[in-house]
């Protein structure tokens, strides 16, 4: 066990755990953060998706030393926030959502490819999801969500 | 229970590394994978795990006289943005998993997990790059190709560390890079080909051609390369069968859960007629 500092949704936090824990389980056992999921543990399916520094990582491959003095958002934090609101209520509107189990990931895809580029192309859109699996959709409506979160986000991004 | 350092400088690093059988772990994202264990339960690592990512020194990315140094701890997202890096070895990068993974996976990782499907592997096999290491007394510089001995198998000593990766920039018209999977993202390679040309005044001046997953390293012939080297191009296409030929002897894939030895050899083999018969000839037919 160990003491590791680090800054999760904009607040600093202390934990005691062994630095070789993933951060997956650390975010969802820990600090009951639950939105994002453990879909493969592999780095297959993207449903564990946070940004760290604001780069989008697999939760599910760091371990929790590694983040340490980092800075950390998971999906709760996200959506606290203009540009997370902004993506899930253009998800909701498209129908970007059916069971939901990949939902808080493909928001993180989507919240890290508007920091970067705000006029994204269909290409660049899908290859941004494409570390996401999705097995309800078949993956247009969540691009459609995508769209519409780029259209009305213009003053947030 | 494993321990697991993280160092505050690459001497502390290379010293950790000395006095404690550890194992390297820069983006971890293969050995995360490799040793997991239960959810909730930290992943079974066999020894001792030493972080390397964070260190300063090995975070670099620049271009240094005619190479590109890349720091070990660089990831592949940096690698692939990086306005120098060769184009073949962008497209390889790129062709690897999926944004988030390239985010904190880097190149000497892949490097150093050595499998004959690493992507990069493949192109850096053709660039002719170098691997060097260090450990408190030494520091060397390896060719890739020694340096990578079998699947998963290298030269590294147990207590050196990869510092950087050394991609030459040479010249070069002609590059392609394929890599044939199941799935555009995060699909391991069933077989992948990076070949470079460069053709002057109709003649080919330098060729480097590499074959992943195909044999148990990346398989790359300066012999055969020797054999196309100053051939005028319109004369290459009479030795084309017997390139093929030479080259089918070399290229020993196996069967496994991703591919037959059978379908990756035919591919390979297109992959290099159609290199040989129509990139090297259109270049020379429409550019030169």
């Amino acid at each position: 066990m160990k003491k590791l500092d680090f800054i999760l949704n904009g607040e600093q936090v202390t934990l005691a755990a062994d630095p070789l824990k993933r951060l997956l389980d650390v975010l969802r056992e820990d600090f009951n953060l639950t939105g994002i999921k453990e879909g493969c543990g592999e780095g297959e399916c993207g449903a564990c998706l946070v940004l760290l520094d604001g780069n989008l990582v697999n939760s599910c491959l760091i371990p929790v030393g590694v983040v340490e003095g980092h800075d950390v958002v998971t999906p709760e934090g996200l959506v606290e926030t203009e540009r997370g609101k902004c993506i899930v209520e253009a998800f909701a509107d498209a129908g970007a959502v059916q069971c939901g189990f990949c939902t808080p990931g493909m928001v993180m895809a989507a919240a890290s490819l508007l920091e970067t580029s705000c006029n994204p192309t269909q290409e660049e859109i899908r290859k941004a999801i494409s570390g996401n699996l999705c097995r309800c959709t078949g993956y247009d409506l969540i691009v459609e969500g995508i769209k519409e979160a780029m259209k009305r986000g213009k003053e947030v991004w | 229970m494993v321990k697991s350092f993280r160092p505050h400088s690459l001497t502390e690093a290379l010293s950790l590394r000395k006095e404690n059988d550890c194992i390297p772990f820069a983006g971890g994202t293969d050995l995360m994978v490799k040793y997991k264990s239960w959810t909730g339960i930290p992943p079974a690592f066999p020894r001792d795990v030493l972080f390397l990512s964070h260190l300063e020194e090995l975070r670099h990315i620049e271009k240094r006289r005619e190479a590109l140094v890349i720091g070990s701890g660089v990831s592949l997202s940096q690698v692939a943005k990086y306005p120098d890096t060769p184009e073949i070895l962008r497209e390889a990068v790129l062709s690897i998993a999926a944004p988030a993974i390239r985010n904190i996976a880097t190149l000497a990782g892949n490097v150093c997990n050595a499998s004959p499907a690493g992507d990069s592997i493949c192109a850096l096999y053709s660039l002719d790059a170098r691997v060097e290491v260090r450990s408190l007394e030494a520091v060397r510089e390896i060719p890739i190709m020694s340096f990578i001995t079998g699947p998963g198998q290298t030269i590294l000593k147990r207590d050196e560390i990869v510092s950087t990766i050394i991609v030459p920039l040479r010249k070069s018209n002609i590059n392609v890079f394929k890599k044939v999977g199941t799935r555009k993202a995060n699909a391991l390679a069933k077989l992948s080909f990076a070949a470079m040309g460069e053709v002057k005044g109709g003649i080919v001046d330098g060729v480097a051609i590499s074959f992943g997953a195909v044999g148990p390293t990346v398989v790359r012939s300066t012999e055969l390369e020797k054999k196309i080297v100053g051939k005028p191009v319109a004369e290459l296409e009479a030795q084309i069968p017997l390139l093929i030929d030479d080259y089918g002897a070399m290229i020993v894939p196996i069967d496994d859960q991703r591919s037959t030895a059978a379908y990756r050899k035919q591919v390979a083999l297109n992959l290099l007629e159609n290199f040989l018969r129509n990139k090297l000839d259109d270049f020379a037919t429409h550019h030169e």
